[in-house]
């Protein structure tokens, strides 16, 4: 039974992932969508003694997914790519974590009731919005009216005065910039 | 940033991907690593004025054999450590293949020479050199492939650095066996081998460092 939902969603997450990267926005919306879900209980279950990281460490490996995302190759199962990646996020988190401990006081241990269902969103501790105030206006500009208004490429475009190709450009490379920042955020 | 927002943000960055890009990356550093090595060492040491001559010689073709065979291994496990969840399978026991290989054939070299003869084969006359300038010819390829590994996904850090400093020492001692006038396969076995090893071990110190994503 069990093995069975889980080649479902390998099938699911695979033709949604294969058609994201050829290109069709809508499917790979709904990919990243139900993948955050799944992300959320698979780094739940290995977080349980830092709760209040979770979130953060969903929105870095979703980030990371999409920004490495030419590294899936179709021969191999989505799962295996997507939680090699996510544990290779989270051994990260854990390792700047302890880093710091040693340098600082330890966190502290109030009891975290923890009352969230497996897979509701909480919110982020670190906030992404914050980040992206330092990137550079032409990654800048495209991210916060593309997110944050909703606008279209054509219409960010005609908005910020910058050609459509470069809008484009400065979204593709303000996420890569906003990794690069939240990887600097964790060794402060 | 709530997490449905940067979903949406993501899914707003829909570029098509080329499917495994990685081969052509690697393609483009290996290419750009030889004609880097090729132009240091014009620049450094010339070319050895008889290569028309030894060219005619098999042992002269070892000499880029073994690198390549060496090479070819690394690339298949370099590849497989760029990806997240590939495992490396036994790729990684093809690479000592062409060492041991050559240093049988060193081995039946030298039981089969005079003690002149064996000295001339082991230690040659450049054999203080061969490692230092296999390392340096192997500096432009080391740079393209911690480059083109950083651009894909390593989970190993160490490994991964090791491996792409590794497949640089291949093109640093194929371009150096372009000068090195020795032929002995022990030479080779040794010398080379412990050039090849100096960008490995680098990679491997900055791996952690400088491929992180």
């Amino acid at each position: 039974m069990k093995d069975k939902t889980v080649s479902t969603s390998e099938e699911r997450f695979r033709d949604l992932l294969l058609k994201g990267l050829a290109g069709d926005a809508a499917l790979y919306h709904v990919f990243l969508r139900e993948l955050s879900t799944h992300l959320r209980s698979f780094l739940r279950r290995r977080l349980s003694r830092l709760p209040d990281d979770v979130e953060d460490l969903v929105q870095e490996t979703l980030l990371a997914i999409h920004n490495q995302r030419h590294t899936y190759d179709a021969d191999q199962p989505v799962t295996a790519w997507v939680h090699a990646i996510a544990r290779y996020k989270l051994v990260d988190l854990l390792r700047s974590r302890s880093r710091r401990e040693v340098l600082n006081d330890p966190l502290d241990d109030q009891l975290d009731v923890f009352t969230e269902s497996e897979t509701e969103a909480v919110d982020a501790r670190r906030d992404l919005a914050v980040l992206l105030e330092q990137l550079p206006d032409n990654q800048r500009l495209p991210i916060v009216h593309m997110r944050l208004e909703g606008l279209s490429v054509i219409e960010t475009a005609r908005v910020t005065g910058m050609s459509e190709s470069a809008v484009k450009v400065g979204v593709h490379r303000g996420l890569k910039a906003l990794a690069v920042l939240i990887r600097s955020d964790h060794e402060d | 940033m709530k997490t449905d927002d940067l979903i949406q943000l993501l899914a707003s960055d829909t570029a098509a991907v080329q499917p495994r890009v990685w081969r052509q990356r690697y393609a483009l550093a290996l290419g750009a690593g030889v004609i880097g090595a090729l132009l240091l060492m014009v620049g450094m040491l010339g070319v050895r004025p008889d290569i028309a001559v030894v060219a005619q010689i098999p042992a002269f073709w070892v000499k880029f054999a073994f690198p390549g065979a060496v090479a070819a291994g690394v690339l298949l496990v370099a590849m497989r450590l760029s990806r997240p969840g590939v495992p490396l399978g036994l790729a990684p026991w093809v690479i000592p293949v062409p060492v041991l290989a050559l240093w049988l054939l060193g081995v039946i070299e030298l039981a089969g020479a005079t003690p002149e003869q064996r000295e001339v084969l082991f230690w040659g006359t450049t054999w203080a050199t061969c490692p230092v300038y296999v390392a340096l010819l192997s500096v432009p390829a080391f740079i393209a492939l911690l480059w083109v590994m950083k651009s894909l996904a390593p989970t190993r850090l160490a490994l991964a650095g090791a491996m792409a400093g590794l497949l640089a020492g291949t093109v640093g001692a194929a371009t150096y066996a372009l000068y090195c006038p020795e032929s002995g396969a022990s030479f080779l076995g040794v010398w080379y081998l412990i050039g090849m090893l100096v960008p490995t071990a680098l990679g491997a110190i900055m791996g952690p460092r400088v491929l992180r994503w």
